[in-house]
């Protein structure tokens, strides 16, 4: 591999990234695959970075998931969105941030469309007077939270307590990035470092002390993929594709796999499982699978957030592997242990995949 | 020496020393003009040509011994800083050259600026500079120049090496909606000298259609199916990665079985296209004429070829993708209708 | 292996050709009794004057295409409908005996039925 190659290209999709005041809105299902990316994103912000993020409790779902299995149509979700953006000009703000990739991929699309067609841009306008009473600018500017997260990368470095490198060896740990389908495929210069050798995640990764695996099947999809997994009958197409991408990159000998999308970290955690059961294979070290990330989840472990504050036990495949790696001292009687040390269950034990 | 010209030839690639030669038959008097520091244009990085196989080398070098002549002055390393219509007949240009700043006048201009092999890096997904394994067409001509296809494939005797056709032609996202003409044929040729140099290896043509249209070009297709054993499949290649023993993954579909296919190469060849020469606009700019949507200058009649404007003509592939032979053959012909447009003979075309 | 659990969905099996495979000695065994299976070109003559290809799946061209990329099985089966009747050495335009080259496939790669079996499989 040549990196200065893929210098070359990074450099040819650089997008705008505002340093502050973002109008933040949350995913629909990640609170509930990853209950603590959000919260801990908004802390490292607000509270580590000193940023301005506003949210509010009126925001909806961007209508994606049923968009995306042909629920509803195109007008009903284009109204959704202007909604969202009548509550963002309500609270003045200018800046669009989102955690979910599907609404920054829908957003986008959105707003090519209506640059394209203006008329259908009226015509939401028009659906969102009558039925909310509601105007809205469309956002200055449109961000990925991971976007963010990578303007910021190499200021959360300094403050880093740990790195992406092996404690025991002092080499860089070999990492995954899976971007989401919906972050750059479709509008290849709204991506950080494009769509065929997106940066956002190889950049988090560079600056906190990883190495980067470049992998044949790095571009496929995790396997979510709406209509394929929604439907059970479908699901072995789901699984499918996860599985070619772990035989993809098993001979890379991963560390852990980071990801920027609800769906992509969720499915690469869960179907490592469903593999094992059925294959009865494991794709990390001494039976473990790969642990998968989601980036706020690493730059939480990498600025010393508690594991278990992080919502860690709430993964598949167990991350203890890679928190040794690294050096993060955490507390095995607590992974189970939820609010006011209360015991929140554990999973019962895979027969092939080893789980703590 | 005077710097008044029957003609400026601009670009000594083979169009233009063809020309140049020409017209020094006829008696005319020529400034052949050539930016690089060196005359033969893509010739220079060629090793063979098809069908046969000839050496560019010695076709060059052919080329170069019938541009000495008393009635040609050869520039090399010359930059035309304007160039334009002069007040009353003739045309006026002003060159930087290794001697200094010059400036020349000529009673006509023939265009012969050529064509730009397509930047492989801008097909993103096949890795060309991103992959050591992934070279152009032009990067295997050097190789077999240089006797060094050890470099990308190292000790493999049995290498498995892929041709992807088409490469930035018949692509409108790349900015080159026509057909470059010449790749299929590069690509049987290459295909074969591989197995030349490598008789256990396995050799994929990626191909969308196989434009075998000159004469001999179908007997390559068939010696490279039947005595080489090269396998064609008919379908674009779309991905390219590395494996972790840093040799390439390349995916396409066998259109012709519906299948989607992988397979893991030694080498990955890009028939890089014929692209237009960007510095024709610049000329064709300052003379009023036109250039087509595809970047190429466009012909006064589709026919019977030439461009509008007295005392203005073009060879070779800077009005679009040509042979080797073509550029020749239409290099004559625009000596001989410049013979006759100085002659006063205006109704050329 | 039988999974403990009914997910109720499973693997699905992959169409994709792995041509890292293709070369086997069946081909190379095949490409030496008739190495004029190289020069087919893939116009379809053979399939599209073919007996027995209206009714049944057989289709040469496909034949001859999954044999040079390694997928043998889903392929040598059609040839069980094949009659024999030698239309497709009429219209190849590069002259196969495409006959022959049958009666070889199937001697090669249905080594242990190397002889039709009854019936014709229509």
């Amino acid at each position: 591999m040549i990196y200065e190659g893929k210098k070359r290209i990074w450099s040819e999709y650089q997008k705008e990234i505002p340093e502050d005041n973002y109008f933040y809105v949350r995913s629909c299902i990640r609170q509930n695959f990853f209950p603590a990316s959000e919260k801990t994103f908004l802390d490292i912000v607000r509270n580590r970075l000193g940023k301005d993020f506003f949210e509010t409790q009126h925001h909806t779902t961007c209508g994606g998931i049923a968009y995306h299995s042909d629920a509803i149509p195109q007008e009903t979700v284009m109204t959704i969105i202007a909604r969202q953006f009548a509550l963002m000009t309500e609270a003045g703000y200018k800046n669009y941030a989102c955690s979910c990739i599907t609404s920054f991929g829908l957003y986008t699309e959105t707003m090519e469309t209506w640059k394209l067609f203006p008329e259908l841009e009226a015509k939401i306008r028009e659906i969102l007077w009558k039925t909310c009473h509601k105007e809205f600018r469309i956002p200055e500017n449109l961000a990925h939270a991971s976007d963010i997260i990578y303007k910021f990368r190499n200021m959360i470095a300094e403050k880093a307590a740990y790195r992406l490198v092996n404690v025991k060896t002092g080499k860089p740990l070999r990492v995954v990035e899976h971007i989401g389908c919906h972050y750059a495929k479709m509008f290849p210069s709204r991506g950080v470092g494009g769509a065929e050798y997106p940066y956002v995640l190889a950049g988090m990764i560079e600056s906190w002390g990883g190495e980067v695996i470049d992998y044949p099947e790095r571009r496929h999809c995790c396997g979510f993929g709406f209509r394929q997994y929604l439907v059970k009958a479908n699901r072995g197409y789901s699984l499918s594709n996860t599985h070619k991408k772990f035989e993809s990159m098993a001979p890379f000998k991963p560390d852990m796999i980071i990801t920027n999308c609800p769906g992509c970290p969720y499915f690469m955690d869960r179907w490592q499982y469903v593999i094992s059961e059925l294959e009865g294979k494991t794709y990390g070290e001494n039976g473990y699978g790969i642990p998968v990330f989601t980036y706020e989840e690493v730059a939480g472990l990498v600025l010393g957030y508690d594991p278990w504050d992080l919502g860690l036990q709430m993964h598949q495949v167990a991350v203890e592997p890679l928190l040794d790696k690294m050096g993060i001292k955490y507390d095995p009687a607590k992974k189970y242990l939820g609010e006011n040390g209360k015991y929140i269950g554990k999973p019962q034990m895979p027969r092939f995949i080893k789980c703590c | 020496m005077d710097n008044n010209y029957n003609t400026i030839i601009i670009g000594a690639g083979p169009a233009g020393m063809e020309a140049a030669y020409r017209l020094s038959v006829f008696g005319i008097r020529t400034c052949l003009l050539e930016k690089e520091a060196e005359t033969g244009g893509h010739l220079l990085k060629w090793d063979r040509i098809f069908p046969e196989g000839r050496k560019a080398s010695e076709i060059l070098g052919f080329m170069r011994k019938r541009i000495e002549s008393g009635n040609i002055t050869t520039i090399t390393s010359a930059r035309i800083d304007s160039i334009r219509k002069k007040a009353g007949n003739g045309y006026e240009a002003e060159l930087a050259t290794n001697e200094g700043k010059k400036t020349i006048t000529a009673d006509t201009i023939l265009i012969a600026c050529g064509f730009k092999l397509f930047n492989a890096a801008k097909k993103e997904e096949y890795g060309y500079g991103i992959y050591n394994r992934v070279i152009t067409n032009a990067d295997l001509e050097n190789l077999f120049k240089t006797n060094s296809t050890g470099s990308i494939i190292g000790e493999n005797r049995t290498p498995a090496v892929g041709f992807v056709h088409c490469v930035g032609s018949r692509d409108e996202k790349a900015g080159n909606r026509h057909c470059s003409k010449v790749c299929c044929a590069t690509a049987v040729k290459q295909a074969m000298e591989i197995k030349e140099a490598y008789p256990q290896a396995t050799v994929y043509c990626f191909y969308m259609d196989l434009r075998m249209f000159g004469r001999h070009y179908e007997d390559m297709y068939l010696e490279a199916q039947q005595k080489y054993g090269i396998r064609f499949i008919r379908g674009r290649v779309s991905e390219v990665s590395e494996d972790c023993n840093e040799r390439i993954v390349a995916k396409a579909e066998d259109t012709l079985s519906g299948k989607p296919v992988k397979i893991t190469l030694d080498m990955l060849v890009l028939m890089s296209g014929i692209a237009c020469n960007p510095d024709s606009g610049k000329i064709t700019g300052s003379l009023s004429i036109e250039n087509d949507s595809d970047g190429f200058i466009k012909y006064a009649d589709s026919i019977f070829g030439q461009v509008k404007g007295p005392g203005i003509f073009t060879a070779g592939t800077c009005t679009g993708p040509k042979t080797l032979p073509e550029t020749i053959n239409e290099a004559g012909e625009a000596a001989a209708v410049i013979y006759g447009y100085l002659k006063g003979n205006s109704n050329n075309f | 292996m039988t999974p403990d659990i009914n997910f109720g969905f499973g693997l699905s099996k992959s169409s994709r050709i792995n041509l890292d495979n293709a070369d086997n000695e069946k081909f190379r065994e095949l490409a030496a009794r008739e190495p004029d299976i190289l020069k087919c070109m893939a116009c379809g003559s053979c399939a599209a004057s073919c007996s027995a290809g209206n009714f049944t799946e057989l289709n040469l061209r496909k034949i001859i295409l999954m044999l040079t990329r390694g997928a043998e099985k889903e392929t040598v089966r059609q040839l069980e409908s094949c009659m024999f009747c030698g239309k497709c050495i009429l219209v190849c335009p590069r002259g196969i005996n495409t006959r022959h080259l049958i009666k070889s496939i199937r001697e090669i790669y249905c080594r242990p039925c190397a002889e039709p079996e009854t019936g014709n499989g229509i």
